[in-house]
């Protein structure tokens, strides 16, 4: 069964990281980085609509499954995508002009962006949990390159540590999918690939071996859990977003966690199903609460701005972990919603750093003074940004937090005051560290090329909206992917 | 054990000489025996899946078998011998804790994977299963053998140790992955060691060497560091 | 007892004591040939054995009863683990009274008595070798017991003639663990027969000897003793390595006195090869730092737990 719009979802990303291989150190290369994202961006909604309208989708002789869940963080990621290579085009160029990165490595930057997405997709869409693997994996090999591209010790250390972190722990998924696979074919038999689809996992994963399928679920969250950054598994993640060029850390914090936490949940539906226990939501919310609580202390010792916000991105999956722990429709919700809006303002949040630090000269905050008073719609996008992901009211990221900790006060009411604590103290720490950079005295020079800030606010906006109010699409969508993902 | 037929018993022979080259692998110091070491690795699976493709009329497995050649006998070998001669990194420096000692913790180890592979084994149906032990031994030892080492080039080899492992586990298990998801990972492990071989320039060019302590200055503890290393930019 | 026992133990006795000179010599002239040396005449053990016996001993003034008895308890321990070890037939009486871990106890008494009598003089040689010979003893025992501790969970009993007869008995195979014991056992054979790679057993420097100290002291018959009681070491650590991983040939008592006749020869050609592969080993290593003696007999050990542990998991 071949559909058209999942072709070219697949097929656009593909064909622009060969195109930008060869021409992606030309002056217009930025260009068309834009336009194939945007090109991604058409597909996905297409994709979107097809499903939305249709039902669930199985393509290519059930190797890839569309289902509500998936499809709007598809959608989320070829949003995003646009929006960051948009952000890409002044911020690459300032930093030609600056000599901090040269044309070749241009091309590289951006054949490797247009890979990245492609195996993003993939690993969102796929059915066979091998070929998740092997494209979480593949996600993770196309930004090392990209970590590393300022050469300096400090990425090369971040570079490396991403590198072996995340490769050894996705080892650990590796054997955890080898055991699912052990677990699948006593019941669905050996015969090829069906054994490791996951929609025919779901429908016999009350069969499936106890025993096995808790050893699976241990390595599963261990290896996936690296790639999100829970606690104590985390080390790589603030290097590594922090010492790569900022629209990298954009989509390495908004969409590569989102995979990994989908990779996640999807394995929690067949463990949950089989295990009718509750190790995996007693685990989930262990390893969300202790990444909340170590990421929250932790944002109090940094100095470098992305930094900062990178260990707010390990706050805030905990946060959708802890959720996704707890389960049952609202819970699930939350989480979905939560995910969306994280994304958006998170990546918001970068392209306004970006910029900063580029009019700055340093990602140091002590160094990083008076944005408002040298270009108030940076200053300002980090401002409403930071206060967004921060939770205040009426962004949407206060909606989805306020439903998970009502949640947690029914359900888990020990959890609630540590959660409300970290969340505390994380305010405190990011908004103190904010305030001085967006006001006061300025440090900063002129930029040669102007900054892009409509993706900033585009973000922002979205995130204002869905705090305002959630259209009824969606949030059927999420009450839908709610009831797939179960548990609770 | 008296009448077990000859194919299963060079299977169990196998399995004993995976094992036996991990800890070789842990007591080594010379890289360029390490990589040698990683390719007879690659050479006794390959012969494992031979004959386990002989014994059990599995056809995909010939397949498998000619994939482990040509990656994990051959090219990646190459690839590390080729980054070995460019870079020069011959010596790996003495880890923190003596060989002995290694050996020992190597020791310890092996016996909670054996323990942990227990449950499998007893569930599984194919004629390997006792292996899954020596798989899921095979791989701790590879993550005993990361940590203990400092240069980059040892570590990379010990990661390679992990998947032969994990290939071998699958192996022992269930006759091995479907054949697609065998292709993906290959294919994932080939470009990993590509990417890691510029990634070493890349390191070498900044450090002149490739030992991992140079590699440790990003600590939490440490921001006058940190803002050495950022005001260079 | 029957007299094919009694009779199988005498002719084990006198072989074990005329033919571990003989054994050492044709050591000798193999790594002769492979070093492309001319070698010394076969006899010439026995020659240095009888020179040694027609001296008069001269022993220092600060000698205790002990420096003299030592030679004679060495010796006799040896000449029991010979009697012990199952080299031509398993119907042995004397072995009823002692199993392999006794044997191993009896090992290290003449071990201990031959540390405690160099120490005795007081001289500086004396108490190093002294030392050093105890450390590779320390490491060693662990080694040898584990590789009998294998062999005996593979037989099930932990007498040595036993584990021979089931080792004989069973299917022709591949066994992993039963590989992965006898280099064990060979690791062990070399550092406790004082061979390369751990001790030259033919060097007198200060910085290598082990083996070779703790005898400087002895004269006429009390080194005559030491010189054969370590020639019979040898030949009885080759016998057990015979009895745990070639047992084939040994009479086992079924086949009645032709059987026990076959096996003599057979004995022969054993210690033939044995003698070249260990002439082998020792030319194409290099002797090894006595600091990293410790290493390579972690290693043995290692391999002795890796045979046990593979056996467990592969019941192979």
């Amino acid at each position: 069964m071949i559909n058209v719009e999942f072709l070219l979802l697949l097929a656009f990303p593909l064909a622009g990281a060969l195109l930008l291989g060869a021409f992606g150190a030309r002056r217009w290369a930025p260009e068309l980085n834009v336009a194939v994202s945007l090109a991604t961006f058409l597909a996905a909604c297409a994709l979107t609509v097809r499903v939305v309208g249709e039902g669930n989708l199985l393509v290519a002789r059930e190797q890839f499954f569309i289902d509500p869940f998936n499809v709007f963080l598809v959608a989320l990621t070829a949003f995003v995508g646009l929006t960051t290579s948009l952000f890409s085009r002044p911020y690459m160029r300032v930093e030609l002009e600056h000599g901090r990165v040269s044309a070749p490595r241009l091309r590289l930057y951006h054949s490797m962006f247009q890979l990245f997405m492609t195996t993003m997709l993939i690993a969102l869409t796929t059915n066979n949990m091998g070929l998740l693997w092997v494209a979480m994996e593949a996600a993770t090999l196309s930004t090392v390159l990209l970590v590393t591209l300022y050469r300096t010790a400090a990425s090369l250390e971040a570079g490396w540590k991403y590198f072996i972190l995340c490769g050894v722990g996705i080892a650990q998924a590796l054997f955890g999918t080898i055991l699912l696979y052990f677990a699948a074919e006593k019941i669905l038999g050996a015969q090829g690939v069906s054994a490791l689809l996951w929609t025919h996992l779901n429908g016999v994963k009350g069969q499936l071996e106890p025993a096995v399928l808790s050893l699976a679920w241990v390595f599963l969250l261990v290896g996936y859990g690296t790639k999100v950054g829970l606690a104590p598994l985390h080390n790589w993640l603030p290097d590594a977003h922090a010492e790569g060029p900022t629209p990298i850390s954009a989509v390495l914090s908004g969409l590569l966690l989102n995979v990994a936490i989908y990779a996640i949940v999807r394995c929690k539906v067949l463990v949950e199903g089989s295990l009718h226990s509750h190790l995996p939501s007693r685990m989930l919310m262990g390893f969300g609460l202790l990444s909340v609580v170590l990421a929250a202390f932790f944002l109090w010792r940094q100095r470098d701005v992305k930094r900062l916000f990178a260990y707010s991105s390990i706050e805030h999956m905990g946060i959708i972990t802890f959720a996704f722990g707890m389960g049952g429709p609202i819970a699930n919700f939350a989480a979905l919603l939560h995910m969306t809006v994280h994304s958006l303002t998170k990546s918001a949040i970068f392209f306004a750093v970006g910029h900063a630090a580029q009019k700055a000269g340093s990602q140091l905050i002590e160094n990083i003074r008076g944005l408002i008073t040298l270009s108030p719609t940076i200053g300002w996008g980090l401002m409403l940004g930071s206060l967004a992901i921060l939770g205040m009211p009426p962004f949407g990221v206060f909606a989805s937090e306020f439903l998970i900790l009502t949640t947690a006060m029914r359900e888990q009411p020990w959890a609630t005051p540590i959660l409300l604590t970290a969340l505390g103290v994380a305010f405190a720490a990011i908004f103190g560290r904010v305030q001085p950079m967006v006001f006061g005295e300025t440090t900063a020079r002129r930029l040669p090329h102007p900054p892009s800030l409509v993706p900033v606010f585009a973000h922002l906006l979205i995130v204002l909206a869905l705090g305002l109010y959630i259209p009824p699409y969606l949030a059927d969508w999420y009450r839908a992917a709610a009831r797939l993902i179960g548990g609770g | 054990m008296a009448g077990m037929p000859f194919d299963l018993q060079l299977l169990n022979f196998c399995a004993a000489l995976l094992l036996l080259i991990s800890f070789a692998m842990l007591a080594q110091r010379r890289i360029v025996n390490l990589v040698n070491l990683l390719a007879v690795q690659g050479g006794v699976l390959l012969a494992a899946t031979i004959l386990l493709a002989w014994r059990t009329g599995q056809h995909h497995l010939y397949v498998s078998a000619a994939l482990t050649l040509a990656l994990k006998v051959v090219l990646l070998p190459w690839i590390l011998h080729r980054l070995i001669r460019r870079l020069e990194v011959y010596w790996d420096t003495e880890p923190l804790l003596n060989v002995s000692g290694t050996m020992l913790v190597g020791v310890l180890v092996v016996v909670f994977a054996f323990g942990l592979a227990q449950p499998i084994s007893a569930l599984a149906s194919t004629a390997t299963r006792n292996s899954i032990g020596i798989a899921v031994a095979v791989i701790l030892l590879s993550f005993v053998t990361m940590i203990t080492r400092r240069k980059a080039m040892s570590q990379v080899v010990g990661f390679l140790s992990m998947e032969n492992g994990l290939f071998f586990g699958a192996m022992s298990a269930t006759y091995g992955m479907p054949m697609i998801v065998e292709f993906g990972v290959a294919l994932d492990v080939l470009v990993a060691v590509l990417v890691l071989g510029i990634f070493f320039f890349q390191i070498r060019e900044q450090f002149d060497s490739l030992d991992l302590h140079h590699l440790e200055s990003l600590k939490e503890s440490d921001p006058l560091e940190l803002a050495r290393a950022h005001e260079e930019e | 007892m029957k007299p094919i026992e009694i009779i199988t133990q005498v002719l084990e006795l006198i072989a074990a004591l005329a033919a571990a000179p003989l054994f050492l010599g044709w050591i000798n002239q193999c790594r002769a040939w492979l070093q492309n040396r001319r070698a010394p005449s076969l006899w010439l053990p026995y020659r240095g054995i009888r020179k040694l016996f027609h001296k008069d001993a001269v022993i220092a003034e600060r000698a205790s009863p002990l420096f003299r008895m030592a030679p004679y308890i060495v010796f006799s321990a040896m000449v029991l683990a010979a009697a012990i070890i199952p080299s031509m037939g398993t119907e042995l009486p004397f072995t009823k009274a002692a199993d392999a871990i006794a044997l191993v106890g009896l090992l290290a008494m003449a071990r201990v008595f031959l540390s405690l009598a160099a120490m005795d003089i007081g001289t500086a040689f004396g108490t190093l070798g002294a030392r050093r010979e105890m450390m590779v003893g320390f490491l060693a025992e662990p080694a040898l017991l584990m590789v009998i501790f294998v062999a005996s969970l593979i037989s099930a009993t932990t007498a040595l003639p036993a584990i021979a007869e089931n080792l004989a008995t069973q299917h022709l195979g591949l066994y992993p663990s039963l590989a992965f014991t006898a280099v064990a056992f060979t690791m062990v054979l070399l550092a406790e027969n004082a061979r390369i790679p751990i001790d030259n057993p033919a060097t007198h420097l200060e910085l290598t000897m082990i083996h070779e100290a703790m005898m400087l002291e002895y004269s006429a018959r009390h080194l005559a003793l030491m010189e054969w009681a370590a020639a019979l070491k040898l030949f009885n650590y080759a016998c057990i390595g015979f009895a745990l991983f070639i047992p084939w040939g040994i009479s086992t008592g079924e086949g009645g006195p032709g059987t026990l006749l076959a096996s003599i020869p057979l004995l022969a050609v054993k210690l033939t090869v044995a003698g070249a592969g260990l002439a082998f080993i020792e030319t194409v290593s290099a002797k090894l730092r006595v600091f990293r003696a410790p290493e390579f007999l972690a290693a043995a050990f290692l391999f002795a737990v890796l045979g046990m542990l593979v056996h467990l998991l592969l019941g192979a």
